[in-house]
Order: structure tokens, then C-alpha cells, then sequence
């Protein structure tokens, strides 16, 4: 094992991806001088590991500043032989090219009777909290959950990150990556081997016994430091990252639910119509029967995204609004630790 | 440059059984949609014949191609055989996407045909992605893509002719200029000609004024293709042509957006008299030979209807099929 940053681990699966595959190719704006910091050794393009020394020309390419057109010949190229990696840099940017996400990535293999795979993977980040403004702090995995044929991931921690994406990279079907930018500095241990983390498997962060905290992508952290704190304050907190959108790992979900009889659920992603939204309808529908408490949801506010540092703050989950979820829906437990404390 | 005429006679013939092939298909297709047969509607490719036959022969075995709403006639053009996608047309199982993707959605993978789009200009994008894996891959196809005057005014063109120019990549461009976006005659929405803008990306941009003389179309998509194979990077042929029928079949449109005189000058420019015409007094083939082929064609037309009829239904459980290559659960089965 070895610790490594959350963009770290991106960068290595890409590395192992191409090194593994002649086929893997990554076009993108600006990959070539490694901006992002996901081709290269470093955030140098000099330094040691570069991609454009390792892998030449021919496979890791700027292209213009085209999404549609980046995003379409990607699926070309992936129904004709390669493997491609498409580095959008911002998730904001991929509105620019959803008639190629929608209409032929998800729907080719489809209405072609399974005559076409689609081995790509679409590679975007998720830049809120960091001031960028309304334009580039976007969280829309949500719009492309609706979009049957994609599928999804969302990584919280860095060895999810780099064993979703080279499953992502392996596998046939197009693939949506949102990664979030808060935690590219977050380490973890990650095996030195390589690996891969199967899509639809959730992973449970912590076990408990009063409520199920359901955490994803940059709102994964402050669901264990809520849990963390409340666990000082007698409330037994299970933590699941459902760490795949599409599909989801909802039997974990509801099977956690069972057990605890409460559900809250964090999410950066506006409330309205998100991953939230639909796990709680699927809980609702599966584990009614066990709910004590109503579900609650700690997301995004449905509002656009204000420049001031101040205003910013305001509209996405923190550990305090999900703690007072917590409190919300345990109020119980919170009593019987008082009494028990008078 | 190659000229198409010197080609061998069994090629020439070919093109003329491509021609047919659409245009029998076609009518068969509109009589299908009338009588109810075909779910939904079709655009048919009724008059483009040319334009279709004589870019497709330019390619070879391996090359690939993306097509738009009026999709029949680009994977016939392709060399598809016609049951199956006339079977897709009806929505049987024995259809070339197994029922799931009708007329505006045919491929046929086995001879190159990614991909028809209802969607305008959506597949362009797609078959510069076919051209990049040759490129990548070192391998020596080409792509071309077809799309319409009124398609050749949105955006994602211009960015895939622009990557395509960049990346030097083995892809043509095909504007089948008919004159009308559905009832909208095209130069009321277009600034200046189509092909006038392969120049602001650096390539060459040719204009086939006669597009519905078979030859002149393979001439100039053949030496687009030997371009793009030699790695000289992609082209924009534009060929003008008239379609004979109404945008789609069933449509009724009260104003009379195209005026009898118009008509009457195009339809008299049939591609498929004139190219039969040629041959005869070429001395390729003779009267007798051309009838034989028609009479083929007429046949296979008719063997493709009766496929497609009496082919069984889908099975419900394919509408689940082919969303993943995977066995992913959808939820909420029926
Ligand atoms: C993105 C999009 N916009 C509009 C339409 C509706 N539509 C279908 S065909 C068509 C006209 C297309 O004209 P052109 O590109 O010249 O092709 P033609 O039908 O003449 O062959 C329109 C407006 C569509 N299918 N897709
Ligand atoms: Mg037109």
C-alpha cells in the first residue's frame, strides 16, 4: 500500500490504463501540458512520467475547444476500435455536448440491436466550493442518471477513484466520471498492485446501528465527520457511499435501512430530481416498512451558484447541516442519552 | 484522377443495381407506410440516387459511414442486403437492429454502415471518430458522413471540420444539397455556399453541380477518398441533387414551397434514365442487359416485402436487450 492523493490515483489509473492497452487514448483540452494534472508525473510536464514522452503523439492529444465534436468523435472512434479517455476538465462543459451523450452515446448500441459497444469514458470535475462563479461550479451528474445507457461514477476516496476508473476504462459502455475537485488533495492507502473496483458495489465506511447516512462524492467526508460527532453524542452511525450512480448499489441502501430505520442523504448535487431524490424513493418503496423517521435529504439548495466566498458557503451540505439531520430524525436516541446523562 | 466511366463494367452495372435497388425500395416503403405496414414515417431517397450510389462505390471494403433522417439509401448504397432492412422498416425481429432502431435508426455493421441519426447532424461527429481509430490505429479507411443543406448550418459541423483539419484525418464531409430543409428553401437561411466554407478549414471543397449524373458524384468522392487514404486529411463534397417526394412520407404541406416548373426540370433529371442511357450509348451494356437488371432489382424488392411481412415479431424481451454490454438489472421490469 501506498498513499495517494485523490488526483494522484486518477493519474495512475490512466497510466496503467494506457500502459495495459494500446487502444486507451485520451483527447482532451490541454492534456498534452498535463493542466489538469492527470497526464503527467507530476503537475510538470518535464517531470518524470509525463504521458506525452511515455505514450508519443498518436495517444494523448489536445483537440480544440469543441466538445460536441470531441465528445462525438470519441464515440466514433470507440465504436471503431478504441478506447478512448475524454478529459472535459469541467463538468459545467459537458452541457456543450449533450446531443452526443444523449442521443448517440447512451442510445447507439441500443437502437442498433447490440450492434456497437461503446468503450469510452468521459472524464469530468466537479469545481464547487472554490469560487469559480455560477459558470464553472456545476454538479450535474443527476441530468445524465436520467439518461439510461450511460453509466456513472462518482468517487469519494482516492483508491475508489483509481479502482472505479480502470473498471471504467475496461469496460464496453460509456461512462461518465465526476470527480470533485474538494477532495483531489484527500489521501488514502492504495494498493500498489492494480486493481479494479467493480461498478454497483457500494462500500460501507463505517457500521452503526441507529441510521444509515447515505454519502456521495464530496459530501461522502462531512457525512463521517457528522457521524463521528454524533457517535460521541450516543447515535450509532452506518455510512454507505454508493461510489456508482448508474448502477447503483441500492440493495445496500435498503438493506442498511432495515437495520437502522432512519435515512439521511448527502449529495452536492441540487436537490430537485437528484441521486438523493431517487434513493430515497427506492428506500421508501423497499424498506418502508422499517422507516421510523422520515427521510432526509442534505443536497445542493436549488439555486445558482454565487461568487462570494460568503455567499458560496451558503448552498451546499456541510457537516452542520447534516448533523442537524441527524438530530432531526434521531430525536429519540438524542433523548434517551440525555436522560440517561441527567 | 480516376474516371469513373473507365471502371470495370460489372462495377458500372453495380451502380445501376444500387440506384434501383433504392428507388424500388423506396417505393415499395411509401406504398408500405400508406397501406400501414410501416409504423411511423420515412424519408425516402427518391431522386438522390446518385449522390448516394456514386459517393458509396467511391469507398472500399472496411470504410465506414454515418447517415441522416433520409437513411435508406446510404447502407443499400452500402451494399446491405435489403430483407433485413426492410424487416427494420416494419419492426419485425428479423429487422438489421432486431426492431429496435425503424428507419430513421438503421446500421448495418457488415458493410460499414454505423449508423443512420434522426437527429440532424448528430452523426457527423461519429464518423470523424472512425476516421480518428484509422488514423490511431494506422489502419487505411476512411469515414464519410452524410448530411443535408439544411444540416450544413448547424454548429457541430464546423467543430468536427475543424478537429478533422486539424488532426489531417481520413474523413469526407457529404452535403447532399437538395435546395429545401423540409419546406424551407435553403438559401434563405444560408449565408453564401456550402462548399465555399472547406476553405476557412483548410481543405479542399468540390461542388458536384450535376449530382445526378452517378459518375461525376464517384469521381469526385473517390479522389476525396484517395486523398484521405494517401493521409492527406478530409474533404467536403458538396452535390446537388433534388429529392422527387415529399420530405417524409404521409406529410401534407398546404404551401406549395417548390413550384411545378422547379420540379418538372429535376424530375426529368432522372439519374437512374440517365445512367442507363449512358451505358447503352457508351456501348457498356447493351438495352437487353439493363432490362435484366431492372427485372432483378424488381424481384429482389419483392422477395424484401415478403421477408419483412412474414417475418415474426420481436419477442418482448428484446426491448430489454443491448442497453449495456453487460447484464445490468434494470429496475421495475414490467
Ligand atoms: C436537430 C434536429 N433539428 C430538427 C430536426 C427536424 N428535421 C428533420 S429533417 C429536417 C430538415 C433537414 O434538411 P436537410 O438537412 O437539408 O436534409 P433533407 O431532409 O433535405 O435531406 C428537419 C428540420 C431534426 N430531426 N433534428
Ligand atoms: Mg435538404
Amino acid at each position: 500500500m501506498s498513499v495517494m492523493t485523490y488526483i494522484g490515483a486518477i493519474g495512475a489509473a490512466q497510466q496503467e490504463a494506457m500502459s495495459a492497452d494500446e487502444r486507451v487514448i485520451i483527447i482532451g483540452e490541454d492534456v498534452e501540458a498535463n493542466v489538469y494534472g492527470t497526464t503527467g508525473g507530476g503537475k510538470q510536464r518535464a517531470e518524470k512520467g509525463d504521458f506525452v514522452e511515455q505514450f508519443g503523439q498518436n495517444r494523448i492529444r489536445n483537440t480544440p475547444i469543441s466538445e460536441e465534436a470531441i465528445v462525438g468523435t470519441a464515440i466514433g472512434a470507440a465504436m471503431t476500435g478504441l478506447r478512448p479517455i475524454v478529459d472535459l476538465s469541467y463538468s459545467s462543459f459537458l452541457y456543450m455536448a449533450m446531443d452526443q451523450f444523449v442521443n448517440q452515446a447512451a442510445k447507439n448500441r441500443y437502437m442498433f440491436g447490440g450492434q456497437s459497444s461503446i468503450p469510452v469514458v468521459f472524464r469530468s470535475a466537479m469545481f464547487y466550493g472554490l469560487n469559480t462563479g455560477a459558470h464553472h461550479s456545476d454538479r450535474p451528474y443527476p441530468m445524465f442518471m436520467n439518461v439510461p445507457g450511460l453509466k456513472i461514477m462518482a468517487p469519494a476516496t482516492a483508491s475508489d477513484a483509481k479502482g472505479l476508473l480502470r473498471s471504467a476504462i475496461d469496460s464496453d459502455d460509456p461512462v461518465l466520471t465526476f470527480e470533485a475537485v474538494p477532495l483531489w488533495g484527500q489521501k488514502e492507502e492504495v494498493p500498489d498492485e492494480e486493481y479494479h473496483i467493480p461498478f454497483g458495489v457500494a462500500r460501507t465506511h463505517r457500521e452503526g446501528s441507529d441510521i444509515t447516512i447515505v454519502g456521495i462524492s464530496g459530501s461522502l467526508p462531512l457525512a463521517l465527520q457528522a457521524a463521528d460527532e454524533m457517535e460521541a453524542r450516543g447515535v450509532s452511525c452506518e455510512v454507505i457511499d454508493p461510489r456508482t450512480l448508474v448502477p447503483m448499489d441500492t440493495d445496500t441502501i435498503v438493506r442498511s435501512v432495515l437495520k437502522t430505520g432512519r435515512l439521511v442523504i448527502a449529495e452536492p448535487a441540487h436537490r430537485t430530481c437528484g441521486a438523493a431524490a431517487e434513493i430515497a424513493a427506492i428506500v421508501a418503496d423497499k424498506a418502508q416498512h422499517a422507516l421510523v423517521a422520515p427521510i432526509k435529504r442534505v443536497c445542493a439548495l436549488d439555486m445558482q451558484v454565487p461568487f462570494s466566498p460568503v455567499l458560496e458557503r451558503e448552498i451546499y451540505p456541510t457537516k452542520e447541516r447534516i448533523v442537524a439531520a441527524i438530530e432531526a430524525v434521531c430525536a429519540d436516541q438524542l433523548n434517551q442519552v440525555n436522560r440517561r446523562a441527567s | 484522377m480516376i474516371d469513373g466511366l473507365s471502371l470495370p463494367k460489372d462495377e458500372l452495372l453495380e451502380m445501376q443495381r444500387r440506384m434501383l435497388r433504392i428507388r424500388l425500395f423506396d417505393e415499395r416503403a411509401s406504398k408500405m407506410v400508406k397501406r400501414g405496414y410501416i409504423p411511423g414515417t420515412v424519408h425516402t431517397s427518391i431522386g438522390q440516387e446518385a449522390q448516394v450510389v456514386g459517393a458509396c462505390m467511391a469507398l472500399a471494403k472496411g470504410d465506414h459511414m454515418t447517415g441522416n433522417h433520409r437513411s435508406h439509401g446510404h447502407p443499400i448504397g452500402m451494399g446491405s442486403p435489403l430483407g433485413p432492412l426492410m424487416a427494420e422498416l416494419v419492426g419485425k425481429a428479423t429487422g438489421v437492429c432486431k426492431g429496435k432502431g425503424g428507419s430513421l435508426h438503421l446500421a448495418d455493421y457488415e458493410v460499414g454502415s454505423l449508423g443512420e441519426s434522426g437527429i440532424t447532424g448528430s452523426s457527423i461527429p461519429i464518423a470523424v471518430g472512425a476516421s480518428l481509430s484509422a488514423q490511431v490505429l494506422g489502419e487505411k479507411r476512411v469515414a464519410i458522413t452524410f448530411f443535408g443543406d439544411g444540416t450544413a448550418n448547424q454548429g457541430v459541423l464546423y467543430e468536427s471540420m475543424n478537429l478533422a483539419s486539424a488532426y489531417k484525418l481520413p474523413v469526407i464531409f457529404l452535403c447532399e444539397n437538395n435546395f429545401y430543409a423540409l419546406s424551407t428553401p435553403s438559401h434563405t437561411v444560408t449565408g453564401g455556399r456550402i462548399v465555399d466554407r472547406a476553405s476557412g478549414f483548410g481543405m479542399p471543397g468540390v461542388r458536384v453541380e450535376n449530382g445526378q449524373d452517378v459518375i461525376a458524384v464517384y469521381n469526385a468522392v473517390r479522389e476525396a477518398a484517395d486523398r484521405a487514404r494517401r493521409g492527406e486529411g478530409p474533404s467536403l463534397v458538396e452535390v446537388m441533387t433534388y429529392r422527387f417526394r415529399e420530405h417524409s412520407e404521409g406529410l401534407r404541406i398546404n404551401v406549395d414551397y417548390r413550384n411545378a416548373e422547379e420540379k418538372a426540370l429535376w424530375t426529368s433529371r432522372d439519374p437512374i434514365i440517365l445512367f442507363r442511357d449512358l451505358l447503352i450509348e457508351k456501348g457498356i451494356a447493351t438495352a437487353d442487359e439493363m432490362d435484366a437488371i431492372d427485372a432483378e432489382i424488381e424481384q429482389e424488392v419483392e422477395d424484401c416485402a415478403t421477408f419483412a411481412l412474414e417475418s415474426p415479431d420481436p419477442d418482448v424481451s428484446v426491448a430489454f436487450e443491448h442497453l449495456y454490454t453487460d447484464d445490468y438489472k434494470l429496475e421495475n421490469v414490467l
